[in-house]
This record gives C-alpha cells, sequence and structure tokens, in this order.
C-alpha cells in the first residue's frame, strides 16, 4: 500500500516539471487512465477481505486525489503562462501611429443642417411638429395669401427672384419661409403648432454677409385664445433654451404685412446692448380667413427669423460664402 | 425717414430729455432706430475766414499757400492740399489748437519750408457730411453780411442737435414726417403735441380767375388742392432751411423745390408745381391714361403709359404730369415763370404702386403717396406752411384755394370690442386705458354707452389703419410691448419630427459615419452646365438672376457635387467624399404651376471607384430598412456607361449608382474618379420598407460551404446569388461574395466568382451528409440557372 504514496509523490514532481499542457495529459493518462496503477489498484480491491478494503480503500482515494491536485495545479500553472507568452507576443505600442490601410474618418454636417435641427429640437421639445414646403412659389402663397396685394409696398422690399413660369411675377423662388403657413392651414385645422425650416431666396449679390439663397425658420401657433403674451412668452422660452438661461428677449412695434400686432425681437447680449433676431406678430386676421380659417373663432401667432446667421454667431465665421464653397477644410471644423 | 429733436420740438417742445433715453422710447413705438448722431457740436476754434490770397507752394505741386483773414487783424498763411477756392470766397477755418472731431489737434506746422497757421475744412473734416473733395465754400450759406472770425457755429446758425434715422413701416405713411414722429413721441413721453399752424393773408388776384381742376375719375384721386402764387421765389433757400434739409439728406437744389421738400418732410404732404402759363388752358384735368399715351418726365425721360395710370392732363387734355409719381417737363418752373400753380392730391394708393412699379420709378412723393397720404386738414395746414414759406421769400400768393374731392377713404367709427382686444394682446386694459391710448396719437375714442367697447374715429393720417386689430395694435403699441404679461400656450399634441425627417437625419447620420461632408452648394447653375454633365439642358431659367451664371434651377445635385469637388481639388485638398441632400426642380407636371420639386441625395466619393457607391448605397439601404434594393447595369446620362447602373427599390427606378463619366469629369475640371450616388430621396423614404421581425438566433454551430463557380461575363454576380439563395433553401444563412478573379485557369470571357455560405439550423446541429446534399444542390442549381460551373 505505501506504493501509492510513493507514486502520488512521484506524480507530482513529474507535474510540477511538465513543460507544456500535452505532457500533462500524458502523465495524467499514465497514472489515472485505463490499465494505470491507481485504476488497476482500484479493480483490485475487490479481492481485498472486508476488514483490509476499507484501509486500502482510503489510502488509495488520498493517494489519487494527490495525483488530480497536481494535474489541476500543472494545468492551471500552464494555462498561465500561456496566456502570459500571448500577451507578451502580441503587445503594440499605441503611440506608434503608422499610416492604415482603412482609415477611420467621420464626416461632418453642414454648420447650417446643424444650426437648423438644433432649432428643430427646441421647438420639437416644446410641442412643436415641423412642416416643410416648396422652394418654387406662387404668387399666392408667397404673397396674396399672405396680405400682400400686387400693388403692396411691401413687395418690393422682398427682392424676389422671379422665376420664367405662368404670367409673369406668378412663380418665384419663395422670399421667405411664410408660404408654408398657408399651405399648413390651407391643408389642416387648428389647433396647429409648427416650425418650417427651409431654404429663401433674394436677388442679392453675395459678399460676406448676403447669398442670394439662405435659410429661415418660421414659427405658427393657431389655437382657441392664442395671446400677444403667448407669443412673447413663447419666443422668451425659445430664447432661453436655445441660446441659454442668461439670455433675454424683448419685442419692439414693427410691421408687416401678414401679422398685427407685429413686432421684431432681439436677444441680449452679454454687454447688455440687444441684437436684433426676427419678425413676429399676431396672425393677420385677412391670413386666417384667406386659410377657411374663422379669425373670430382662432387666433395665432407667428415668427420667422435667418438660420444662417445663428451658424455664422455660434462659430464666428467671417464670411457666409464659405456655406456654399463646400471646401472640406471649413466643413470639417463642425 | 430721419428727424432733427430741434424739429420734432417745434411740434411737442416737451420733447426733451437724454438722447439715448429718447431712442429708447422710439424703437419702442415701433419708430426703430437705426441710427443715433448728436450734430451741429462744432469744435471751438473753427471760425469763418476770407481766401485774402492764392500761391502756389514753391516746393510743392499738390499743395498750394492761402492767405486767409481770420478776422483778428492780421493775415494767417494755410498750406492746403485742396484747389477749389477762389478769392472772397469765405470757408471754416480751424485755428491752431483746435480740436477736429477726428481727434486731430491742429499745431502750427511747416510743410516744405512754408509755415501753416491752421486748416481750411472740408466738409467730412467737420462732420457736417461726407464730402471729402474739397474746402467747404460757405459763401451762400452764412447769413449776409456774416464777418471772418465769426465763430463757425454762430455763423451757420448751428446748434447742438441730434439726429435720427428711423426705420417706419409701411403702415405708417404719417411717421414720414417730422410732425408724425413728433405725435407718436409727445404719446410715448406724455407731453403735449401742439402742431404749429401758419396762414398768410392773399396779396395776389383771385384763383378762381387764375386756374380750374376737374377730377375725371374720382376713384383716383380723393382731394386735389391747389393754391396759385406769383413771382415764386428763385435762387437759393435760406440758410436754416439748406442746413435742416442736407441734415435729412435733401440735397437742397432751389427755393421753389427746396420749399416744396421741406413740407413733405416736415408735414408728411408731397407738393407738385406747375408753371401755370405753360398749362394749356390753365386748365388741370385728373383721369387715367389710355394706353399708349406718352410724356417726358421731368427727369428728361419718355415715357409710355398704360391704361389704369393716374394722369394730369391740361387743357387740350394732353398728359402733362404723373399723378403722385412724377410731374411733366413741359410745365417745369423755370427762371421765366411767372404763376405758379402748388398741387396738394390725395391719390389712390394701389393706383400709384402699380404705376410707380410698372414704371419703374421711385420718388420720395411715390412713397408717402403710395403708403396713403393723409387727406384731412393736413393738407390745407401744408398748404398754409408752403404759402408761408413761398411768401417769405417774397412770392405773392392769389386769393381762395382750389378743392376738389374725388372719393376718399371712408372714417365713420368704428366699433372695436375691449374684450377683443385684450384677448388678442392677453391683457386686460379697462376701455378707459385703451381710449386714452388712442386718443393720446389723434385717435377718436368714445366710450359706448351700452359698455360694448369703444366707437374709434381712425384719422385720416392713418389710411392703412381700418379695422379692429389694426386699433389693437395701436393700444399695444402705447400700453408698451414690454408690459404685456409673457404666457406660454400649451399645445395639447406631443411635438416631434415625421417619420420622414427623422429618416433623414438618420441618412445623414449614416453617410457621416461613413466619413462623409455634407455639402450645400447654391441650387442655381449656369446656363449649359447641365449639359456638361451630359443631362437635358430644360432647367426652369430665372427671370432676375443675381448672376447670369446662376440663372437656372437644378435639374439634378451632380453640377453642384462636381463642382465641390473640383473647388477642393483646386485647393489641393485631395480626394474628398461629400453628400448633399436637396432639392432639384423638374419640369413642371401637366397642368402644374409650379415644377416638380423633388428632394434628392447626392454622394460623390471622389478617387474612388463605382463599388464605393456602391457599398454606400447599400449602408443607406440597410440602414432604412429598404426591401429588394437593385443594382441594374445601364447606360445613364452623365455616367460611365460600363460602370453605372440603375438604383431600382421595390421595383422601381429610383436612381443611379455607378462613376461619373470621364468626359463629363474632365469637362468639369476634377480630376481622377468620381465614385456616384444619386437617388430620389422623397419617393424612397416614402416608399415600401421591411419590417424589421425577430429571427431567432441560432444556438447550434453553423457550417461554412466555400464554392467558386466560373461565370461567363455576361451573367451577372447577383444572378449567381439569386440561384445560390433559391437553391440553398431555408438551410442558408448567408451568401457572401469574398472573390471575384480573372486570370490563368480562368476562360476568357469569364471570370471565377468565389462564395462563402453559411448553412446553420434553429433546432440542431446540421450533420455532414446534410450539408453535402445542400452543397450539391446549389452547384447544380447554380449551373442550370446561370450556366456557372463550379470550378475545379
Amino acid at each position: 500500500m505505501e506504493g501509492y504514496e510513493q507514486a502520488a509523490a512521484d506524480a507530482a514532481e513529474r507535474l510540477a516539471a511538465a513543460a507544456d499542457l500535452d505532457a500533462v495529459a500524458g502523465i495524467e493518462r499514465e497514472l489515472l487512465g485505463r490499465g494505470s496503477q491507481f485504476t488497476e489498484a482500484k479493480r483490485k480491491l475487490g479481492e481485498l477481505d472486508p476488514s483490509a478494503r476499507a484501509e486500502a480503500g482510503r489510502l488509495l482515494n488520498d493517494a489519487r486525489g494527490r495525483v488530480e491536485a497536481a494535474v489541476a495545479a500543472a494545468r492551471a500553472r500552464l494555462t498561465a503562462s500561456g496566456l502570459a507568452d500571448r500577451y507578451a507576443a502580441e503587445q503594440l505600442d499605441l503611440t506608434e501611429r503608422l499610416p492604415r490601410k482603412t482609415v477611420l474618418r467621420r464626416g461632418h454636417f453642414h454648420p447650417v443642417t446643424q444650426a437648423r435641427d438644433r432649432l428643430e429640437d427646441v421647438f420639437v421639445g416644446m410641442g412643436y411638429t415641423v412642416a416643410e414646403g416648396p422652394e418654387v412659389e406662387s404668387a399666392w402663397y408667397n404673397f396674396e395669401a399672405l396680405n400682400i396685394p400686387d400693388w403692396h409696398p411691401a413687395r418690393g422690399s422682398f427682392d424676389t427672384i422671379f422665376v420664367n413660369l405662368g404670367e409673369p411675377e406668378e412663380v418665384m423662388l419663395r422670399s421667405h419661409t411664410s408660404p408654408v403657413q398657408i399651405r399648413v392651414m390651407e391643408n389642416r385645422k387648428p389647433p396647429i403648432y409648427i416650425v418650417a425650416p427651409g431654404r429663401t431666396f433674394r436677388a442679392d449679390t453675395a459678399d460676406a454677409t448676403h447669398l442670394p439663397a439662405f435659410n429661415q425658420i418660421e414659427g405658427l401657433a393657431v389655437d382657441r385664445n392664442i395671446t400677444m403674451g403667448d407669443l412673447a412668452g413663447t419666443i422668451d422660452e425659445f430664447v432661453r433654451a436655445f441660446f441659454g438661461r442668461e439670455v433675454k428677449s424683448r419685442l419692439r412695434p414693427s410691421y408687416f404685412p401678414f401679422t398685427e400686432p407685429s413686432a421684431e425681437f432681439d436677444i441680449s447680449r452679454p454687454d447688455g446692448s440687444w441684437l436684433e433676431l426676427g419678425g413676429c406678430g399676431m396672425v393677420h386676421p385677412n391670413v386666417l380667413s384667406n386659410c377657411g380659417i374663422d379669425p373670430e373663432e382662432w387666433q395665432g401667432f407667428a415668427f420667422g427669423f435667418g438660420i444662417d446667421r445663428l451658424a455664422v454667431m455660434r462659430h464666428e465665421i467671417d464670411d457666409i460664402r464659405e456655406f456654399v464653397n463646400n471646401d472640406v477644410r471649413f466643413l470639417s471644423q463642425f | 425717414m430721419k428727424v432733427l429733436l430741434s424739429w420734432l420740438r417745434e411740434f411737442a417742445p416737451g420733447i426733451d430729455g437724454d438722447p439715448g433715453a429718447l431712442s429708447d422710447v422710439l424703437s419702442a413705438l415701433g419708430l426703430t432706430v437705426e441710427e443715433m448722431t448728436v450734430t451741429g457740436a462744432m469744435p471751438g476754434g473753427v471760425v469763418l475766414g476770407r481766401v485774402l490770397d492764392l500761391r502756389p507752394h514753391p516746393d510743392a505741386d499738390r499743395i498750394q499757400l492761402v492767405d486767409v483773414d481770420d478776422g483778428s487783424g492780421s493775415t494767417l498763411q494755410v498750406c492746403c492740399g485742396a484747389f477749389n477756392m477762389a478769392v472772397g470766397d469765405l470757408v471754416p477755418l480751424a485755428r491752431v489748437g483746435t480740436v477736429m472731431p477726428s481727434g486731430l489737434e491742429i499745431a502750427r506746422r511747416k510743410l516744405r519750408g512754408q509755415t501753416s497757421e491752421g486748416m481750411c475744412c472740408s466738409e467730412i473734416e467737420l462732420d457736417m457730411g461726407a464730402d471729402a473733395e474739397g474746402i467747404m465754400i460757405l459763401n451762400d450759406r452764412v447769413a449776409p453780411g456774416a464777418e471772418p472770425g465769426t465763430p463757425l457755429a454762430e455763423a451757420l446758425g448751428l446748434e447742438p442737435d441730434v439726429l435720427w434715422d428711423l426705420d417706419v413701416g409701411a403702415n405708417r405713411p404719417d411717421a414720414l414726417s417730422v410732425m408724425g414722429v413728433a405725435r407718436d413721441l409727445a404719446a410715448g413721453l406724455g407731453v403735449a403735441f401742439e402742431p404749429p399752424d401758419w396762414s398768410t393773408p392773399a396779396s395776389g388776384p383771385d384763383i378762381s380767375a387764375a386756374a380750374d381742376v376737374e377730377i375725371v375719375d374720382p376713384t383716383l384721386c380723393g382731394r386735389f388742392v391747389g393754391r396759385v402764387l406769383r413771382h415764386a421765389p428763385a435762387g437759393s433757400s435760406p440758410p436754416w432751411m439748406a442746413n435742416r434739409l442736407t441734415a435729412l439728406g435733401q440735397r437742397p437744389i432751389n427755393s421753389i423745390v427746396d420749399i416744396s421738400n421741406y413740407v413733405m418732410l416736415e408735414l408728411g404732404q408731397p407738393s407738385h408745381t406747375f408753371d401755370l402759363g405753360r398749362v394749356s388752358g390753365a386748365q388741370i384735368r385728373v383721369r387715367r391714361a389710355r394706353d399708349g399715351e406718352t410724356i417726358i418726365t421731368l427727369d428728361g425721360q419718355h415715357r409710355i403709359l398704360a391704361s389704369g395710370d393716374g394722369v394730369i392732363a391740361d387743357g387740350d387734355d394732353d398728359v402733362i404730369g404723373i399723378a403722385g409719381v412724377m410731374g411733366g417737363a413741359s410745365t417745369e418752373i423755370d427762371a421765366d415763370t411767372t404763376d405758379v400753380l402748388v398741387e396738394m392730391a390725395w391719390w389712390d394708393p394701389p393706383s400709384i404702386s402699380r404705376t410707380a412699379k410698372r414704371l419703374n420709378l421711385s420718388s420720395e412723393a411715390a412713397t408717402r403717396f403710395r403708403r396713403g397720404a393723409d387727406w384731412g386738414y393736413n393738407v390745407e395746414r401744408c398748404m398754409n406752411r408752403f404759402v408761408q414759406l413761398a411768401v417769405e421769400q417774397g412770392a405773392e400768393v392769389a386769393h381762395g384755394m382750389i378743392d376738389e374731392r374725388g372719393n376718399l377713404p371712408d372714417r365713420r367709427p368704428l366699433r372695436v370690442r375691449t374684450s377683443r382686444v385684450n384677448s388678442l394682446l392677453g391683457t386686460s386694459l379697462s376701455a378707459e386705458a385703451m381710449a386714452g391710448h388712442l386718443g393720446s396719437i389723434g385717435f377718436g375714442a368714445d366710450m359706448r354707452d351700452d359698455g360694448a367697447g369703444i366707437d374709434v374715429t381712425i384719422p385720416t393720417w392713418r389710411w392703412d389703419t381700418e379695422t379692429e386689430t389694426d386699433v389693437s395694435e395701436e393700444v399695444a403699441r402705447l400700453h408698451g410691448y414690454e408690459n404685456i404679461e409673457r404666457t406660454v400656450p400649451t399645445a395639447n399634441e406631443a411635438g416631434g419630427l415625421s417619420t420622414y425627417q427623422k429618416d433623414r437625419r438618420l441618412v445623414r447620420e449614416v453617410l457621416v459615419g461613413a466619413g462623409c461632408c455634407e455639402t450645400q452648394p447654391m441650387p442655381f447653375v449656369a446656363p449649359g452646365a447641365l449639359a456638361a454633365v451630359g443631362l437635358a439642358e430644360d432647367g426652369i431659367t430665372l427671370v432676375n438672376p443675381v448672376d447670369d451664371s446662376e440663372s437656372v434651377l437644378r435639374t439634378s445635385l451632380l453640377p453642384g457635387q462636381l463642382g465641390a469637388v473640383a473647388y477642393n481639388q483646386r485647393h489641393f485638398n485631395g480626394d474628398v467624399r461629400l453628400f448633399e441632400i436637396g432639392h432639384v426642380y423638374l419640369p413642371a407636371l401637366e397642368g402644374q404651376l409650379l415644377p416638380d420639386e423633388r428632394e434628392f441625395l447626392a454622394v460623390a466619393l471622389s478617387g474612388e471607384e463605382a463599388p464605393a457607391a456602391v457599398a454606400v448605397l447599400d449602408l443607406l439601404a440597410e440602414a432604412l430598412a429598404l426591401p429588394a434594393v437593385e443594382v441594374r447595369s445601364a447606360v445613364l446620362p452623365g455616367m460611365h456607361p460600363t460602370r453605372s447602373a440603375e438604383v431600382v427599390v421595390a421595383g422601381r427606378e429610383r436612381g443611379a449608382v455607378g462613376e461619373v463619366d470621364p468626359g463629363v469629369l474632365e469637362a468639369c475640371g476634377v480630376s481622377g474618379r468620381v465614385a456616384w450616388l444619386q437617388i430620389d430621396l422623397q419617393e424612397v423614404l416614402e416608399g415600401p420598407r421591411t419590417r424589421r421581425r425577430y429571427r431567432p438566433v441560432s444556438k447550434y454551430p453553423p457550417s461554412d460551404v466555400d464554392l467558386a463557380f466560373v461565370v461567363p461575363d455576361d451573367v451577372a454576380a447577383v444572378q449567381v446569388e439569386r440561384a445560390l439563395r433559391a437553391s440553398a433553401g431555408s438551410l442558408l444563412d448567408r451568401v457572401e461574395l469574398f472573390d471575384s478573379y480573372r486570370g490563368s485557369g480562368v476562360p476568357e470571357g469569364s471570370r471565377s466568382l468565389a462564395y462563402r455560405l453559411r448553412f446553420q439550423a434553429p433546432d440542431r446541429t446540421l450533420t455532414d451528409a446534410e450539408v453535402a446534399e445542400v452543397r450539391q444542390r446549389c452547384i447544380d442549381e447554380t449551373y442550370r440557372r446561370t450556366g456557372a460551373t463550379l470550378r475545379s
């Protein structure tokens, strides 16, 4: 019976010296596998006296347990050192920035798109949906339905770019986003809470601060009992959400044919001065009537301002023509 | 509109205080201050000087020596760079020690050896105007007998004053005058508004013998007031008047024109003067023009009139003036004129507006008439003022006044509901408070006995103001926009982007993730630009483009994108990956007025080959869950004929993918290849989508099978793939093309396409026999369907 003890001790010694997992598996097979010394001894236990059998079985199991533990220990030792070897072999210096075949480079959203998305998100948060309309418009949507008849002095101030379609001055590139108000009101019954961003056009020669094609956003709310106080409050909430809690807004009387009362709205600058941002007012009853909405039942406000200018202000861009040059050295700054 | 504080105070002496604070009040009233300038603050040390002698500088060509009498008794020598003076002229002289508006201090100095003891000044140097060309010659601008040495401010009658440049809305014809601005400002400040009146005893004969006026078309002319002057003043206006006109931006011309302008700026009423001697029959007929009638206007232009234009005709019914827009040359006043007919009329604003626009002829008078002049007492007030100023300058005035009437706007009292005003503004003002605001700017406001509101009489100087809403605006203006309590309405529906808008953002995000920069070129192109990229030259044209190179509306995003690629290449930015989402404008559909306007997406990858664009398409198709996206080889305009395909989504042609034609690239100045994708984004996003339904993920190991086929060139890879899919059946998890090879071992006219097929069952591990069977089926079926043979 002492032979088990010795065999277990020998096995532990051999396992401790094993160089790889294959060697461990060989030793395991030799000592514990079919036909091995321990397996044979277990089979022969049955031939012993019952009185001697218990003692012999205990010694055998002890020795076998020691061998199994030695195998497990050898495996663990070799697995760990195997990973360690692999880690060592795969070591990289991540500060080596060699040129790569697949270059990871993200693209860039146009700064005007970014401004537009941010505006949309603020108004969506205030319960508005986003409406859109065509860029080539008829005189009805661009002027007449907005209470600007053909003789109106305000028509001249739009510097409209006309299109060779229909009667003279019947079709044009929209000079503001306000036509979308009309299209929405013609197609939907109040309550209406929309903003309408999009491209607009004026016959302005391109320079550092003008482009013949630029972007505006329009807002329209029509509901029962919408007041001018609601307009001022909405502008205020938007200004604080978009520009920051500390920025204030104010309304000054102004004139637009499609709103009455009309106002310009300004935002405060850190130095205490005011910056004119856009125009707004209560939707003119004629405009509501033109869209089949009863002005005695419904009231509304509208506002509008330029989007490009917000991008110009945010990024301190000194030449607005960069917006249409599409130079990647410009675009990839945003 | 420009106004001077001193002039405003002639109408409301109570207007006073810090100019900045007054500016704030003006702006809060809607008379937005564009600019405020403190004027007439002449630096001490600038005096009237008289030129005694002019001599060339001995050592300098561009400087002359001027001897100036500065009233001190001694003669000063000044070196001067201007040459517009003559001996005897009165000029502004800045003495040594004067600090000029620019901050420059005048010192005694030597210029090329000659002493200069002061400076003769130009307008701009004294901050009195923009003229920097020569020295101001003051001979006609100072009171007669003004002596050298008189401080310039005193000599010119200048006093410190404030000049405001106001932005006045088209609904405020009244505020295009000093009096109108004074009325508002007085109301805003709560001080009295007391317009002066002027009347002058007549001295000439009875007017009824002198002129006769008939309003033939009462819809054109609501009121025609006339007076006759004899010996109208000629020559230049007195300095005080010239100074005021200059301050308000009106160049002094001659006495009678200046009076006309002065009255218009002061009181808002334009006037016109006829040489009565040249008016045939001394008769005026106010009527509409007949088509094709002609007139030579005061500016010397020959103009052809159209029916509807308002005109003034004479006793022979010949046109002698365009009503409210511009007078005619034939009755213009000149040195031989004795009798002058002064016209002050009220014209129908739409009529004047249409004529001024049609003739592209604008004038200060037309600007006021098209906004609606005052037809009330102010017309007489203005006529009185005109006569008074003319008589002061030596004219005689005939007895009596012509006053013919046509159709005038209705100004019966308007019932204004206080509840309606409050509901619109979000205020809770009493009827009394509203009436007080309205009364302060000359509106009649009587409280109704039935308590239902106010009967408001809108004044005649507010043509544009007619309705309850208009009156509400006046109440809001006087109450103060800033005094309206701010509230926020609660929309009862959730806000949000539409599916289309969200998907469009997703498209942008996918493309930015794929390394593309978003571009926004202008949507116009030059004539020929569409043809240059191989497209039909059928873009809609603009009537009045800003630039001829931007006169056609694009029908494709290709010109703009190639322009952007070329721009980047020219600026050494190398190859770029660009995209754009923008509108194109296709010819109008049958029966439609407006173009067929669509939102397109384009991707341009310079330096890349067609498959790069297909890869972008696949990326988008996956992100948007587009069903059945096919790429069908096709020859397409502007595209590389053997490297392009139609993009077909759910059976509909939606765009193009591939490479841009090398010829087009060359024409656009682009070097290298450009991989290109353009799709009708609107149709694609609004079209069908695949529903992303859950498919259980198998827990059992897959079996991969690689098959390489020899495929004839006329068989598209997609056909092989379809055959594989069809034959593999439900055990097929995916098919992937991993190699395309031509060369030795593959017959000419064919290529080898190698696919990796992954087979997997959801409920078991596939046996070798099962995999072998499906593999063989794939080989047989693919051969049967496409003629592709397994490469041995």
